[in-house]
């Protein structure tokens, strides 16, 4: 009896600790991303640990905030993020991301040089970052309920439309659409502009139908709302012939707005950085682009990609806007402490009533 | 005495690790900048826009209680005065809902309560053509909802356990079903009533998310605010941590006034906590 029970101890022993080692191997194998939701086609991932054998921990986050918060953090486990244009700038500033090996990704070639100028103006030399996807920030309306041409900010307070604005839940863009509807700079520093833009905020409270995130488009696309701050992407969506409404349209308004420009980083305490450049290397690939924006919606910055698509994606305004559109755009930079002033009116607005 | 053992892993580990760290954690950074004490983020509370939020949600917490309370208490009374197998059945129906994420039954009254959503469709055919979705009242109705089974349940609890001969003896002393429903089947409920205010009135007044889906962002509230806190920045902590000491002060007195209710009524009947 007692060789019986001792046998299967062992057997158990073995067993787990068999468990252990190979739990070890796979996880060091595992590649860690965060990422936005919805914002890559998931067969690519699957495809990409088909090629590799690697296996991809795919997590999402809300905000650039939120992501920010997770990078700066001491055990952060992450390989390889996808933050906007201003992130990349503080990040590189508090020294948080690791130098990309360009020789590992040669793919890097089919990036359109014009947005590797953009991103030069947040990461000199584009040492740090990959570019991802872009896009503009503009209206979706529904034409049934404005009849009106759309082209200003302004109509978002237009008492018109009240109860029916909806306006994005974040903090840089709401303020940032404000600033410019107001004639101000987007990334302004005068303390004096910020305080304005709270109190145009405040008094569109009854326009306000409230601040949207992701489900702003399904709100937009149910009819719902008659006007919509919202992404291209989540534009393109929208108006998309067979999941989006007919009746909605997008505009970049005439007094400018953001141009956004998400970049792939890899975190300095990443272990696994020739892993995560692979990866890199294979969002680039011309083929895995395509499939990758068609997917999500936004644009790509990859000319190769682009050159595989038809009209119906490149001759569309949302998708590939006219220069003229790119010309009143601004990107977003980092604010450094002044964006405290920020955070004081964008929680005035939420909560002041 | 042997059975005191089986609690030494609640007060030695989760204790500590779980209540006693987290809390000293939120003192921490209520308290110190960088390594240093400051009463900075104290001082900030001179800000009306912190006390107009705490006032709002202490309100709407108050009302979501009330409410709870009007619904709850002949739910629990019909319940109680049901066959035993009848009740079972019936309270498992009230419990059900809440086998299901609280988040996604939030996401269910977004869908009913929107313009042309089935319950707008069905106002309209009376002619009542209003705002549903996106107004403080679509807030407290997520409130209500969510935590009524716990206003529900512990009044139930005590009801059911109630002594029948009480009733019988006030019948046999010639008091009518309204005399002995206020006499003697009201007070004898009230360590329940106590059980379920608190447990309706803490967590509601600690809620998010139900505000942020249903109000539209517009009828923010201190779990909101406490969440914003620590989401935009990481410079937020410290104002964070001192809204939820705030938080937690208010659910203590809560729950004091609550204890001081219960030992004024005596405590016959059994409560639930």
């Amino acid at each position: 009896m007692k060789k019986i029970i001792s046998a299967v101890l062992i057997t158990v022993m073995l067993m787990t600790a068999l468990s252990f080692l190979t739990a070890c191997s796979s996880y060091d194998n595992t590649l860690y991303v965060l990422n936005w939701g919805d914002y890559i086609k998931p067969s690519l991932i699957k495809q990409f640990e088909k090629e590799t054998g690697y296996k991809v921990k795919y997590t999402t986050m809300t905000s650039n905030e939120e992501m920010m918060i997770k990078l700066r953090s001491e055990d952060c486990i992450y390989d390889l993020c996808f933050p906007s244009d201003y992130v990349i700038e503080k990040l590189i500033e508090e020294d948080l991301l690791a130098e990309i090996n360009k020789d590992n990704i040669p793919n890097l070639s089919n990036i359109d040089p014009k947005f590797l100028e953009l991103s030069n103006q947040f990461d000199e030399g584009c040492k740090y970052s990959v570019p991802y996807m872009w896009g503009t920030v503009g209206i979706v309306y529904n034409t049934e309920l404005v009849k009106e041409p759309v082209d200003s900010w302004d109509i978002l307070w237009d008492e018109k439309y009240s109860g029916q604005v909806l306006m994005y839940d974040s903090m840089r863009d709401s303020i940032g659409v404000t600033l410019i509807k107001l004639g101000y700079d987007m990334n302004t520093r005068n303390p004096e502009e910020v305080e304005a833009a709270a109190q145009a905020l405040m008094a569109q409270k009854p326009i306000r139908m409230g601040f949207f995130g992701d489900d702003a488009k399904d709100t937009m696309i149910s009819g719902q709302g008659a006007l919509a701050v919202v992404y291209s992407g989540d534009a393109m969506l929208c108006c998309d012939p067979d999941e989006g409404n007919p009746n909605l349209a997008y505009v970049v308004p005439k007094e400018g707005s953001n141009v956004w420009f998400d970049n792939m980083i890899i975190p300095k305490t990443s272990t696994k950085k020739a892993m995560a450049e692979e990866f890199i290397n294979f969002l680039c690939d011309a083929e895995v682009a395509k499939e990758n924006t068609e997917y999500i919606g936004y644009s790509t910055p990859n000319m190769a990609a682009l050159a595989l698509m038809d009209e119906s994606w490149t001759e569309n305004p949302i998708y590939n806007p006219a220069q003229d559109v790119l010309d009143r755009c601004t990107i977003f930079h980092d604010l450094g402490d002044f964006l405290r002033v920020f955070e004081e009116a964008w929680n005035k607005v939420y909560f002041e009533n | 005495m042997k059975r005191k053992i089986l609690a030494y892993p609640y007060i030695f580990v989760w204790l500590p690790i779980f209540v006693i760290v987290p809390m000293l954690f939120i003192a921490y950074y209520a308290f110190f900048d960088n390594g240093h004490f400051t009463l900075e983020f104290v001082k900030n509370l001179s800000d009306s826009m912190y006390w107009s939020v705490i006032a709002r949600s202490a309100w709407m917490a108050v009302l979501a209680t009330i409410i709870c309370l009007i619904i709850g208490f002949p739910v629990a009374y019909m319940l109680s005065n049901m066959k035993k197998s009848v009740a079972t059945m019936l309270s498992i129906f009230y419990i059900l809902p809440m086998w299901m994420n609280a988040l996604l039954r939030t996401y269910a009254w977004k869908v009913l309560l929107a313009d042309g959503g089935l319950l707008s469709s069905l106002l309209g055919l009376f002619g009542i053509h209003a705002k549903l979705l996106y107004t403080q009242g679509a807030v407290l109705l997520g409130t209500v909802y969510n935590f009524l089974p716990f206003m529900i349940m512990p009044i139930y609890t005590t009801l059911m356990k109630l002594d029948r001969s009480h009733l019988e003896a006030a019948r046999d002393l010639g008091a009518n079903g309204v005399q002995t429903f206020f006499k003697v089947v009201l007070p004898l409920s009230v360590p329940g009533v106590i059980s379920g205010v608190t447990m309706v009135l803490v967590p509601s007044m600690s809620t998010f998310a139900i505000s942020k889906l249903l109000g539209g962002s517009n009828y923010a509230l201190l779990g909101d605010l406490i969440e914003q806190k620590f989401m935009l920045s990481s410079t937020g902590y410290g104002m964070g941590s001192v809204l939820s000491l705030i938080l937690l002060i208010l659910v203590l007195i809560s729950t004091a006034i609550m204890r001081r209710v219960e030992k004024d009524n005596g405590t016959e009947g059994g409560t639930l906590w």
